[in-house]
């Protein structure tokens, strides 16, 4: 296979420019996704390629223009809404949650709403305590949504083309920490399955379980413990809604023990969840007590080495997973 | 400015209840002590220094984010100085102001410290909020600044939250809040502005009308491009003003300050104006033409302001020396006290979180 | 001279191209002045200066995409001539990160324990009729795990000898490490280790004690005698540490000593000193004699020893003959660390790290740098009050360090 080397802002735009090339009812629309070309410059050019039509800029109205694509999805249209930020995501929480999800079963079956709607989420710039959220976790509580996390350059290319395909409403986090991240992906990739956990590497002591950003961080640090004679399986949850249960489950059974990653908060967070169903259906498989990396329960603070010290990182990941092997 | 305001209050004051007036002396004297003696020119002089202020110490800011002092979003100010002093001139130190993520001029022209701000966008532990907010979220409850607040119009629902508080305290204070033409496009800002006029709350609401919400013009943004006109659906006094012009800034704040406090109504001003740098840091302004950014900076408020100053021999060539160099030393005071700053702890990381929380 | 960089624009801005220079060699320049024209992730921005002076060169060349940080110009500031060596050629300024190693904590459980099993640990001890109370837990919090219910069933099959000589198979394993050179068998350490650490738990009931000990003049003294000395030969604490030990135990000779049935105590005070490997496990080589060492002689030996142990290119020799043991936490850690006894010895002395803490003296409380020294005993050997005097005398020693 022919591999190339991208950034996960270009993965990202790929994924764009195709999904607007397959289908003439997709448009693209958000606060400065045209003129200015994206926040992340993530959409720059393609209002040139493709028109202001479908690359639409909306005023800064988060209720109101979610709603507008909750409408447009209805009628027919494959809208794909840019949030600029999860960070500005509660003001359209009320269009997401009373609307997106709830028409399908309010109409009895007779509206779905085929919309998708990305955003960009996570920590790590130092932009403080209002631009720096990890609220995967709220969105994966609303039953009706389907929440997506690319965690990797290969679903930044390739969640959104399945997403445009799903008949019910997708949120679809992407990561600006990764944005500048080139990594290596098959050049001929393309849509990516959104039903399964991915197995990102194979390992028999120890079960990692996490999304998003903390993907590339575990992998980091599943290499260094294998140095060191451990071998880490780690986990890509990748859809967090409905969540793909028995990846993991099949994992645990095997290494018996987990340990789950995330920057997101800790309390009530996806490892709550993964947890949670690890006790429920494994239980007898389990040899340690299960462990979770979390971000720390303060809003995120702006200097640098209080930033870092509020998620997990990879060095942290290794020196739990050391103390889990009981070294 | 201050001392000749509350020279008005006093007389607005004599038909009032009894009661009111040796306090409102008092604080007359108070104030009047505290400016010293008024002589000519020397409130419009301080109204100079603090737009030249602003300009100096915003491009200081931009030099130290280039050197990776300053972090994260810096939003800056420059060209729409007249703006903040304009209508912070007609506000007394009682008065709220909230303010954008493009806050440091609000910031300087209420008088916050120098140093408290830079060392802030450094992230030090002495900046005005500890260092954890950093510049777009700038906040001293001493003097009656409450940020810093990056949400677009997220705050203007507080803003009316704030003056319905005063108005039940009898307190007789604005409210006063800055935003841009692209929070006039959320809906809290039509939630805010309902809100204000339907409770009869004392706020003072300021567009910076600066003609693009980020990157994205005002022509593609509203419908209806006067602004003011949006203040008709709620039946609130508004007005427009030119945002390049001390002079009319200060004319139209001072006459809705007393629109507020005579009429107990909020007050919509709009205030056009222009950056003349790029929304952020990180901007390559694609979205407009270099030759609009240079014929809006012959309007620049600052070299109008001193010709007007000199036309009326309010001031000479060699006091403006005199300030630049006065302001360069604050400056140099402020960027000092940040360098010599501290870092917070991290064991503290966890503080403030809950009040009366322990470290 | 002025070193004009490549300047940072947004956290998320990591390099720039240069495209066009705006300036040349000559050229005035004042604050606010565009310099170059950069190509960004943004698209084309221009890049100002906010000095004064005359372009002296120009590093980068149109067309080259440089790391933020990354000199492009020299600037000679008004009035300064030019020093030709002063200009650098290289164009990389990138910093080296920091990576700290996280201390490993150490915490020993000390309250007595109900029967902790995982899970799955029970569901095969069920499943095989093995009586678990009985079994050994090596798991986390002293918790019988898959492992232990194994090894248990395994010796059920056929048991296997009790361990006598588990020193001499540690002291083997190292020595195997030493023949081999730079292919540490960890796991031959680690077996070592756990061997020797069970047995110790097994056979040794411990007794614990702690003090506090304000460290404010054995800190001075250090400071003091360190001003007079190059850097290769500054003492750090933990040589102080160790001779205070030494001389604590010229006075409480109970605990250097041995537990053969009855106590046996020995001439010579020979301190084993626990170094940690970066990939896990510990040596401890052993400094003979140390009561007969200077402060200055036992940081000389530590310099030496440790590198070595790390790399494992130890003697034999020097990893045998100790009489006791310390382990010491160094800095930034837990505060304090309880150890295990090594037999045949009875007596090891955890050193924690020094913080500071408020502290009442004379009736006044003040801010001063504590040290927590533990003492786990042998109690088939020493009392509490042995350990308590020997605890007394390292807080006596330390408080006239001059004297040691």
């Amino acid at each position: 296979m022919e591999m190339v080397k991208m950034t996960y802002r270009e993965a990202l735009k790929q994924g764009i420019r195709e999904a607007l090339l397959n289908d003439e009812r997709v448009f693209l629309m958000g606060e400065d996704v045209g003129h200015y070309g994206g926040a992340f410059a993530v959409s720059k050019g393609l209002l040139q390629e493709f028109g202001a039509e479908r690359i639409m800029d909306v005023p800064l109205s988060e209720s109101g223009f979610v709603g507008a694509g909750i409408g447009a999805a209805m009628a027919g249209m494959k809208p794909i809404v840019e949030v600029m930020t999860v960070n500005f995501s509660l003001l359209a929480m009320d269009q997401i949650i009373n609307n997106a999800a709830t028409l399908l079963h309010m109409s009895g079956g007779q509206l779905n709403v085929p919309l998708v709607i990305r955003m960009g989420c996570g920590i790590g710039r130092q932009l403080a305590a209002q631009h720096s959220h990890s609220w995967e976790p709220y969105f994966a509580h609303v039953p009706g949504l389907v929440v997506l996390s690319a965690g990797t350059h290969e679903d930044a290319r390739g969640m959104l083309l399945t997403a445009l395909k799903s008949p019910d409403p997708v949120i679809l986090f992407e990561y600006t920490f990764m944005l500048n991240m080139e990594k290596e992906i098959a050049s001929d990739a393309g849509a990516m399955d959104i039903t399964k956990a991915k197995v990102r590497r194979d390992g028999k002591d120890i079960t990692l379980i996490t999304y998003g950003n903390g993907v590339y961080k575990s992998l980091e640090a599943a290499e260094e413990l294998s140095s060191q004679g451990i071998e880490v399986e780690v986990i890509d949850l990748r859809i967090l809604r409905p969540m793909d249960e028995e990846t993991f489950l099949a994992s645990v059974a095997k290494t018996h023990r987990a340990l789950v990653v995330e920057d997101a908060w800790r309390s009530g967070g996806m490892a709550a969840e993964v947890f949670s169903r690890i006790i429920e259906k494994v239980f007898f498989e389990l040899d340690a007590p299960l462990q979770r990396l979390c971000g720390v329960e303060v809003p995120i603070p702006y200097p640098r080495h209080l930033e870092e010290a509020s998620v997990p990182q990879s060095q942290d990941i290794v020196s739990t997973i050391r103390k889990m092997m009981g070294l | 400015m201050v001392f000749l305001r509350a020279e008005g209050f006093l007389g607005a004051s004599l038909e009032w209840d009894k009661e009111w007036l040796p306090q409102i002396y008092k604080i007359h004297m108070e104030k009047r002590a505290k400016e010293k003696k008024v002589s000519p020119g020397e409130q419009e002089r301080h109204l100079l220094y603090q737009m030249m202020l602003i300009r100096r110490f915003e491009e200081k800011s931009a030099e130290q984010y280039t050197k990776e002092k300053i972090r994260g979003f810096l939003h800056l100010y420059i060209g729409e100085e007249a703006v903040a002093v304009g209508v912070t001139q007609a506000l007394s130190d009682e008065d709220y102001v909230l303010s954008t993520y493009r806050e440091h001029g609000h910031a300087l022209a209420k008088n916050m410290d120098s140093g408290a701000i830079m060392a802030e966008m450094y992230g030090k532990l002495e900046g005005c909020s500890k260092g954890r907010g950093g510049s777009m979220h700038l906040f001293d409850a001493n003097i009656n600044f409450y940020g810093g607040n990056a949400i677009v119009a997220g705050h203007l629902p507080m803003d009316v939250g704030m003056a319905l508080a005063s108005k039940k305290q009898q307190k007789n204070i604005i409210t006063c809040c800055f935003f841009g033409e692209g929070a006039a496009a959320e809906g809290e800002f039509h939630e805010a502005m309902n809100l204000a006029a339907l409770w009869q709350v004392p706020v003072l609401f300021v567009c910076e009308n600066n003609l693009y919400a980020m990157g994205t013009a005002l022509k593609y943004t509203h419908a209806m491009q006067d602004l003011e006109k949006k203040g008709g659906a709620y039946e609130i006094e508004a007005y427009a003003v030119d945002g390049m012009d001390l002079i009319a800034v200060s004319k139209a704040a001072n006459d809705a300050v007393k629109y507020i406090k005579t009429n107990n109504r909020p007050y919509f001003l709009v205030c056009n104006t222009y950056r003349f740098r790029p929304h952020s840091m990180f901007d390559a302004e694609l979205y407009r033409d270099k030759k609009e950014v240079e014929e809006w900076k012959k309007k620049d408020p600052i070299p109008k302001y001193q010709q007007h100053l000199i036309n009326k021999k309010l001031l000479s060539k060699k006091q403006i020396d005199e300030m630049e160099k006065q302001i360069e030393a604050e400056i140099k005071k402020a960027v000092i006290f940040a360098d010599e700053g501290s870092w917070e702890p991290i064991e503290d990381l966890t503080k403030f979180v809950y009040s009366g929380q322990k470290a | 001279m002025i070193e004009f960089k490549m300047p940072s624009l947004g956290a998320d801005m990591e390099d720039g191209t240069l495209v066009e220079w705006r300036k040349k060699p000559g050229d005035q320049v004042k604050r606010g002045d565009i310099l170059a024209d950069v190509d960004t992730q943004k698209g084309l921005i221009e890049i100002e200066v906010f000095d004064e002076g005359v372009i002296d060169t120009l590093l980068l060349e149109e067309g080259v995409k440089v790391p933020v940080g990354t000199i492009m110009a020299i600037i000679r500031p008004l009035g300064e001539v030019t020093e030709e060596k002063d200009i650098p050629s290289a164009i990389s300024s990138e910093e080296p990160e920091k990576s700290e190693e996280v201390p490993a904590k150490t915490s020993e459980e000390k309250e007595e324990r109900r029967v902790k099993i995982t899970p799955l640990a029970k569901r095969i001890a069920l499943e095989n009729n093995l009586d678990y109370s009985v079994i050994n837990g090596t798991g986390p919090e002293g918790a019988i795990v898959k492992k232990d219910v194994e090894k248990a069933l395994a010796e059920a099959v056929g048991p296997s000898k009790e361990m006598g000589g588990f020193t001499e198979k540690a002291d083997e394993a190292i020595v195997e490490v030493k023949k081999e050179h730079k292919t540490p068998p960890i796991k031959a350490i680690r077996t070592a280790v756990a061997a020797a650490m069970s047995k110790s738990n097994r056979e040794i009931p411990h007794y614990y004690l702690e003090k506090k000990i304000d460290m404010t003049r054995a800190l001075e003294w250090l400071t003091e005698t360190n001003s007079g000395l190059p850097v290769q030969k500054r003492i750090l604490p933990a040589a102080l540490f160790i001779k205070s030990v030494a001389s604590s135990l010229v006075d409480v000779p109970e605990l250097n000593a041995e537990w053969e049935d009855e106590l046996v105590i020995k001439n010579e005070i020979n301190i084993g000193f626990v170094v940690s490997l970066r990939s896990g496990g510990i040596v401890v080589p052993s400094l003979k004699n140390a009561d007969l060492k200077s402060v200055g002689e036992i940081m000389e030996w530590l310099n030496d020893i440790i590198p070595r142990s790390r790399s494992f290119n130890l003697r034999s020799s020097e990893l045998s003959g100790s009489t006791v043991t310390i382990t010491n936490l160094g800095e930034g850690g837990a505060d304090k660390v309880f150890g295990i006894v090594y037999p045949p010895q009875v007596a090891i002395i955890g050193l924690g790290s020094v913080a500071e803490e408020p502290f009442a003296k004379k009736g006044m409380v003040g801010i001063h740098p504590m040290l927590y020294v533990t003492l786990s005993g042998d109690h088939r050997a020493t009392d509490g009050l042995v350990g308590s005097r020997f605890l007394a005398a390292m807080d006596k020693h330390l408080q006239n360090p001059q004297a040691l």
